[in-house]
Order: structure tokens, then sequence, then C-alpha cells
């Protein structure tokens, strides 16, 4: 499986949670799918998918799905420790690791060479980390919210992509139409 | 009322309710005030780009937030401003210890120094230089301005304002 399968395998159990979408092609992905106000889509800004849903998971009180990849991890490595040491448990850091950058044109990153993501969430504190083969990643991700428990979730794939068109939707209409869903499920 | 103390008081009054920092000698005791503060969640974080991620997230979860940082960052930060920040339109208060001005003992900290106010005016992030220590009863107003603006506003606080390195 690569990745827009695996997205397409989770639609079901992203339901109406919130998501955070990695820059590129997974939120293209995400958004060809099905567009809904809980996803936020980045249009720019490698690497901070965990960041922005760490910061929306300690705001407010709703499940918070943070979808990342290998590479966009690796850019933005010091955000394991931050997560690691604040825990918000309705925080789930959904990394597919496709070993590669798949949005530039699946050039290989460390992960799928000596680098386990998996290992390094873990030396880095994190508490729940949990490693699934694409196959299984809708139940595991399930699992994940079902514990109430902050969870890291390094979902191996292969590489490769779909055509997908690129995201036009103004950024302001995407944030603002998320933090309105958001506002109202906390209210 | 100490400096550090007038600016976290400025910071509540506003309804700021996350911060995240990088530190700085400067900038150690307003770190320590923000870490005290109960209605304060404070968040190091391990790099300045990061942590503006994580203050957009807190914005959009329905929370001010600020970054605490010092200006040597500026340059790794600029495409987190450009295209998370200010493409999305977000406020975003930074309080930036200014390094390499007057009374500064590191010679290379004048070589960002330099090219501080230059990046951010390129990347039209309204900058404010609190220089002497009555400066700070600005911050109010430039916490009001960046909060009805929507965007990222430095803060540029230099040697002198913290009355020495």
């Amino acid at each position: 499986m690569i990745r827009s399968e695996v997205l397409k395998s989770l639609l079901p159990v992203f339901a109406d949670h919130h998501v955070v979408c990695n820059i590129g092609l997974p939120s293209q992905e995400l958004h060809m799918m099905g567009d809904k106000p809980t996803n936020f889509y980045m249009l720019g800004t490698m690497g901070l998918s965990s960041s922005i849903g760490l910061g929306v998971a300690l705001a407010q009180k709703e499940k918070v799905i943070s979808i990342d990849g290998d590479g966009s991890v690796l850019t933005n490595f010091g955000t394991l420790p931050t997560i690691a040491n604040n825990v918000a448990d309705n925080f789930i850091l959904l990394i597919i690791d496709n070993g590669s950058y798949g949005s530039t044109g699946d050039q290989p990153t460390y992960a799928g060479m000596k680098t386990s993501l998996t290992a390094v969430a873990t030396a880095c504190g994190c508490e729940n980390v949990v490693e699934c083969q694409a196959e299984d990643a809708p139940a595991t991700l399930q699992a994940a919210i079902d514990s109430n428990k902050m969870t890291i979730i390094v979902c191996k794939c292969e590489s490769g992509n779909i055509k997908v068109p690129v995201i036009t939707m103004d950024p302001v209409v995407i944030r603002d139409r998320f933090m309105k869903s958001l506002e109202a499920r906390n209210a | 009322m100490s400096i550090e103390d007038k600016i976290v008081a400025d910071l509540v009054k506003h309804r700021v309710e996350l911060v995240t920092t990088v530190p700085c000698k400067q900038l150690a005791g307003v770190i320590e005030k923000v870490d005290a503060e109960p209605s304060i969640y404070h968040i190091p974080s391990n790099k300045e780009d990061e942590g503006m991620g994580i203050c957009a997230g807190a914005f959009m979860g329905g929370k001010r937030s600020a970054i605490v940082m010092q200006n040597t960052a500026i340059g790794v930060t600029i495409n987190t401003l450009v295209t998370l920040t200010q493409f999305y339109r977000m406020p975003l208060p930074m309080l930036i210890s200014y390094r390499g001005e007057l009374g500064e003992p590191v010679a290379c900290q004048a070589e960002m120094a330099v090219h501080t106010k230059a990046l951010l005016a390129q990347i039209n992030v309204p900058t404010y230089h609190l220089h002497k220590e009555a400066d700070v009863e600005e911050l109010d107003a430039i916490l009001a301005y960046t909060f009805m603006c929507n965007k990222p506003v430095a803060i540029l606080t230099d040697a002198t304002f913290w009355n020495g390195y």
C-alpha cells in the first residue's frame, strides 16, 4: 500500500475528528478524497504538522490527529521531545512512513535506511509509540483514539504517489472553518 | 514592578495563555516569570519555527499565544512566519532579545544584529524596538495591536532595555 491508499483506508476512522494534515501530497490527497471543515490543510511550512497539532490539542478538549510524514518529522526532529514532555491525551501523531520524500519526487529519507522513527520517538520519551504496517493502520488508529492516551503511530507503507490536484482554497478559509468547528465542538 | 513582571502582567492582561520559549541569557528572567505564572502554559521549544507551529495550533484551538526567542533565530523562522503565521492570518507576539546591540560583549552577535530589522522589514513584520527601560510601557499597546490585526509582530528588546547583558 502507498500513502494515498493508507489515507483512504483511514477515512472512516478519521470520521468527524479534527485532523491537521501535512504539506503537499498528503493534504492534497485528503482534500480530494473528502474535504471537510475538520481538516486543516498545511499549504506550506514543511515539518510543523506535529507542532501545530500539539498546539491545538493543548489549547482545547477535542481529539486532534496530526498526519505527518517521515521526511517532515526528520525536518522537525525537535518536535518529539517537546511532544513527549507536554502530554496531551487528546493528541495522536500519525507518521506515515514511506521512507521517502513523497511530495518532492520520492527521494529516499534516512527513516527508510538505518533510522527508526519508532525508536527515536521512544528514546525522546514518548510513552505510547506504536509501529504498524499499512494494512493495520485503521485498527491501530482506532485503538489509539479509544485509548484516550497521547499516541505516536509510525505506519510503514510503500513509497509512491497518485496524481492529485493542488488545493486552491484560501488559507484563511481553511483556518477559519477549522477554528469554528473546534469552537462549536468545545462549546 | 520589574520589567519582567510588567511583561508577564501584560501577557496575562491580553489573555495570552500559552507561551513558547527558546532561551537567551537576556531573557532568562522573563522566561522564569512566564514559567511561574499559573495562567500561562509554558512550553519550551527546541527550535523557534517549531514554537511558531505550536502557537499557530494554540490559536486555532482558541488560546492566544506568544513566543519568546533570540534575534539570531529570525532567519530560520522566515518560512514559517510567511507561509503559516502570515498566510493563514494569525496573531503572534514575538518577544525577541535583540542581541548584538549596544552593550553586547560577543562580537558574533553583531553580525546577526545588523540583519535583524532588515529581515523583519523584508517580510512586512511590524517591528518595535524597546531600548530604554521605560519603553516597556508600550508593550500593552503592542499586544493590543497584534491581536487587533492578526499579524506576527516583533518586539526587539536590547541589552540597554534589560539594563545590561
